[in-house]
């Protein structure tokens, strides 16, 4: 190859670099076979402990659910995971439909008319939606109402703060409010009213955007049903592992007056000359390669191989799978959290307040309790006070269909003892 | 061949999938909440049998061009060989079965990786701290650009533009308008590379950053770059690195050392993390001392041998994802680095930069070639040559879909008309490049003998050129009430009447 370039050496090829810059090599290990890097990766793995699906009952926006084998055998297609974004929609017609199912998935959920191909995660679907409503309104404050995931309020906090939108946090809306914010079922697992809080912000002239929990759409009315503008949320309770956090997927979707303020991907059907129907980007005259600095949002890529998750599991669902799994978790949960109540100086944090599959408990010695039950091997509630400082003691535990009969027996028993 | 909808397929007769029941006592969500909380109807999701699924599935996935089975020489995307060993290592059950909200105790290995992930990032690219945390490219340029306007409000430095080549990638004025600044273009030269003429007249005081990517999107190399850095500081500007070109110069040079304070990184470029289709990528930022303290929280610390996450970092803006960033990635890219190790690094980049120099040589007299040589990891040609047989930079792309190839970006740089970008990367053999050359070759030929021809590709693949300008028809009289058919959506024939109410 050198001598079709009629070079001699490498470095010919890199004459345009200031010698001041080259590098003699890097400062880092030299490589290693694949058996020795698996042993490393490996023992770095073993040196985290993993709690048992059954006997995790911490959520806070993350979740063990049952993941059907069809979820990975899907993803792990090459031809879907080593693809690009479809740019040549001819060539991409696989990854184009996927996505046009998850957008159509994601709009039938939700209820609302138009979802897009997916955002990284819940916290900046959150701060993307919150822009959207800047853009629409031009109003320069949003509204943060009960407990929505602090972390999510963090992130809005620096997207806001780029685009000097104040975030405030609770309080009556006013007319200087882009939207009104809130989680269904909220952070702690307790049901909001949504219709009221979409009413208030309607009155004021802002956008109600819904933050909820795919699954609990199963049972809870959609966003679309109660007139949310738009509906955000974290998509890994749709076919994703925990991973520490990511990657998982965020999901948008917004009724069809705010279509052009969507960010990111969109994809539509389209036609060749033969009639035959296909998939192509739509709309790309919102996004950064096209609009550049005036784009509606700079994301580039989305999380489609997560998306694609998602669309296996709700098909392989079905909309009476899903509510099987979602009733399953709700009973399972209201047992538990009856069980919980019972055991000495535990209350529940807030008795008059509903929930699905997530609730909080006022627990003695919160701190103490939980590593007891790290010892025995459950991953116990997760202790709010972090966050909330209002929340002292207080403790949210999840149950899932993952958390059998015999493994409430366990988590009681262990408290009990 | 095209394949039916989900959707489509549904059958209403299909049962779902055998889960497992409650097994306890407990209410029913009817039981005790209020109806008006409760869906009244159930979501119009197919119902498909598992077989049905995976057909349906694996059909899909055949419509697909993809690294595994395609050449993808896709300019700026950096489509490389993604070594099956990094998703045996992400899904091994110590990093996927891992809970956030665990107790940092029972996660010392996962901390430990961000850590040394962390530390042979700041090796690569010459910085001092990296935050994991974002979760793509343009989240880490916007990131970045998020410390350096927090760096000068520190100051008291009220700094409201951010200057950005008319090469650049359309993230970064996007990401600099998102983060509050002015976008100011500077314009390139003649050689293709930034004027410095143009930058010395565009700084000003009210400079914040000059965003720039080197080698530059036409794959040459900022020979100034050492000027360049000086002139930008010598304003109290900050000078940040677009990352998407790292793969042309790793153990070679680095951005940290050519003056740069923020430094992003496409762990799926560079660091060959899976595309997925369109992420989920991962887009860690390196930044120089002086920007540190601005780094958003959570920062992975060691004291005496033990790892912390450190919330308190009381200048940080903040934080830009939930939880850790795509820690999925960060195992995948962790896992190329430890196999390669600085010598393979070293050897992946001077044979990513010899392939594309090898393969522009071999076409430099078929397509026009803007820019001299040598170019980096990517050169940029021009079909401007085919212009007076009517085919342009598009017709070229769908020819070559039809010859089994991915396309290059085409129309990219804005700088260079019929803009064909190439980069093959080191992963790919000198046969493969021989061969792309070679349709190249044989296109380029039927441009000036059976123009039409190429005008009707591609015509071997599911569909053929589709027609977005009357799809973007039908979306406008959608969205302005006109019609009934969303296009961005499948919505049952109003012949088939809804699922019973639940």
């Amino acid at each position: 190859m050198l001598e079709t370039l009629g070079v001699r050496s490498m470095n010919d090829l890199l004459v345009d670099i200031p010698q001041s810059l080259r590098l003699e090599s890097l400062q880092l290990p030299n490589g290693l076979s694949e058996f020795e890097t698996m042993a490393q990766v490996a023992a770095l793995a073993g040196r985290n402990r993993v709690f048992a699906d059954r006997l995790t009952f911490r959520g806070g926006g993350v979740y063990r659910r049952f993941i059907p084998a069809a979820v990975a055998a899907v993803t792990s297609k090459p031809e879907f995971y080593t693809a690009y974004t479809p740019y040549q929609a001819e060539a991409s017609q696989g990854t184009l439909q996927a996505i046009f199912e998850y957008q159509t998935l994601i709009a039938e959920l939700t209820g609302l008319d138009v979802s897009n191909a997916s955002l990284y995660d819940g916290a900046t679907a959150v701060a993307e939606a919150a822009m959207m409503a800047h853009v629409h309104n031009g109003r320069n404050e949003v509204l943060v109402s009960g407990y929505v995931h602090p972390e999510y309020v963090q992130v809005l906090r620096a997207f806001g703060d780029g685009r000097g939108i104040k975030v405030r946090k609770d309080g009556e809306p006013n007319k200087k409010t882009a939207a009104v914010i809130f989680q269904q079922p909220d952070f702690l697992g307790l049901l909001t009213d949504p219709r009221a809080l979409t009413a208030a912000a309607h009155d004021v002239g802002a956008l109600a955007i819904a933050c909820v929990d795919p699954i609990s759409l199963a049972i809870l009315a959609p966003p679309g049903e109660y007139g949310a503008d738009i509906a955000v949320g974290e998509g890994q309770q749709l076919g994703l592992a925990p991973s520490f956090g990511g990657p998982h997927v965020g999901f948008i979707a917004c009724d069809k007056e705010l279509v052009r303020k969507l960010p990111g991907r969109l994809v539509g059907t389209a036609h060749d000359a033969q009639g035959r129907r296909g998939f192509v980007l739509a709309l790309a005259a919102r996004e950064q390669h096209i609009r550049r600095e005036k784009a509606t949002s700079n994301i580039c890529t989305n999380h489609s191989l997560c998306a694609l998750a998602a669309a296996v599991y709700l098909t392989y669902m079905g909309p009476y799978g899903l509510r099987q799994v979602a009733e399953v978790s709700f009973k399972r949960a209201h047992n538990l959290a009856q069980r919980l109540a019972a055991l000495p100086g535990w209350e529940p944090a807030f008795p008059e307040r509903q929930f699905l599959n997530e609730f909080p408990v006022r627990v003695p010695k919160a701190p103490a309790v939980l590593r007891k039950l790290a010892r025995k091997g459950i991953l116990g509630g997760l202790d709010v006070s972090r966050w909330f400082r209002e929340l002292k003691g207080v403790v949210t535990f999840t149950c899932t269909e993952v958390n059998d009969a015999g493994a409430l027996d366990e988590l009681v028993e262990a408290l009990a003892s | 061949m095209t394949e039916p909808l989900s959707f489509e397929l549904s059958r209403p007769a299909v049962d779902p999938p055998r889960l497992p029941d409650a097994d306890v006592t407990g209410p029913s969500p009817s039981d005790v909440l209020p109806s008006e909380a409760l869906r009244s109807r159930p979501p119009g999701l197919p119902r498909l049998s598992e077989p049905e699924i995976m057909r349906h599935y694996s059909r899909m996935a055949s419509l697909n061009y993809s690294i595994s089975e395609n050449f993808y020489p896709l300019g700026s995307c950096t489509m490389k060989y993604n070594p099956v060993l990094n998703e045996a290592a992400a899904a091994l059950p110590g990093f996927a079965g891992l809970h956030p909200y665990q107790d940092e105790d029972s996660v010392q290995g996962a901390l430990e990786l961000m850590w040394r992930l962390e530390r042979a990032l700041c090796a690569i690219v010459g910085v001092d701290r990296v935050t994991l945390q974002p979760a793509a490219g343009a989240h880490g340029e916007w990131t970045a650009l998020r410390m350096i306007a927090a760096f000068h409000r520190s100051r008291k430095d009220d700094r409201t533009e951010v200057l950005v080549p008319d090469s650049a990638h359309g993230t970064n004025p996007a990401s600099a308008a998102l983060s509050g600044f002015h976008v100011v273009e500077v314009k390139s030269g003649a050689d293709g590379r930034i004027s410095l003429a143009d930058l010395e007249s565009k700084l000003s005081p009210h400079t914040a950053a000059l965003m720039l990517t080197n080698p530059n999107t036409l794959g040459l190399f900022e020979r100034e770059i050492l000027d360049i850095a000086e002139m930008v500081h010598a304003t109290g500007a900050m000078l940040y690195y677009d990352g998407a070109n790292l793969n042309a110069f790793m153990g070679i040079c680095r951005p940290g050392d050519m003056g740069f304070d923020a430094v992003h990184m496409n762990l799926h470029k560079t660091f060959t993390t899976p595309h997925g289709g369109g992420g989920p990528g991962a887009g860690p930022v390196g930044v120089k001392a002086e920007l540190v303290p601005f780094l958003p929280a959570p920062t992975v610390e060691r004291t005496n041998g033990h790892l912390v996450l450190d919330h308190k970092r009381p200048q940080s803006i903040g934080r830009v994802r939930s939880f850790y960033g795509n820690f999925g990635m960060l195992v995948r890219a962790y896992t190329y680095i430890l196999a390669m190790g600085g010598d393979g690094l070293s050897q992946a980049s001077q044979d990513a930069v010899l392939s594309a120099n090898y393969l522009r040589k071999l076409v430099e007299t078929d397509l026009e070639m803007p820019h001299a040589g040598p170019c980096m990891h990517e050169f940029v040609a021009s079909a401007h040559n085919l212009h007076e047989n009517g085919v342009r930079a598009l017709d070229v792309a769908k020819a070559l879909l039809d010859r089994q190839f991915y396309a290059p970006t085409v129309y990219f740089p804005l700088v260079v008309p019929e803009a064909i970008m190439v980069e093959p990367t080191e992963t790919e053999s000198k046969a493969t490049l021989d061969s792309f050359a070679q349709a190249i070759k044989e296109i380029v030929a039927q441009a000036r003998t059976d123009p039409q021809a190429l005008h009707d590709e591609p015509k071997n693949l599911p569909v053929g050129r589709l027609d977005e300008v009357t799809a973007a028809r039908r979306i406008n009289a959608y969205l302005q009430g006109q019609s009934e058919d969303p296009v961005l959506r499948w919505k049952a024939p109003s012949a088939n009447p809804p699922e019973e109410a639940c």
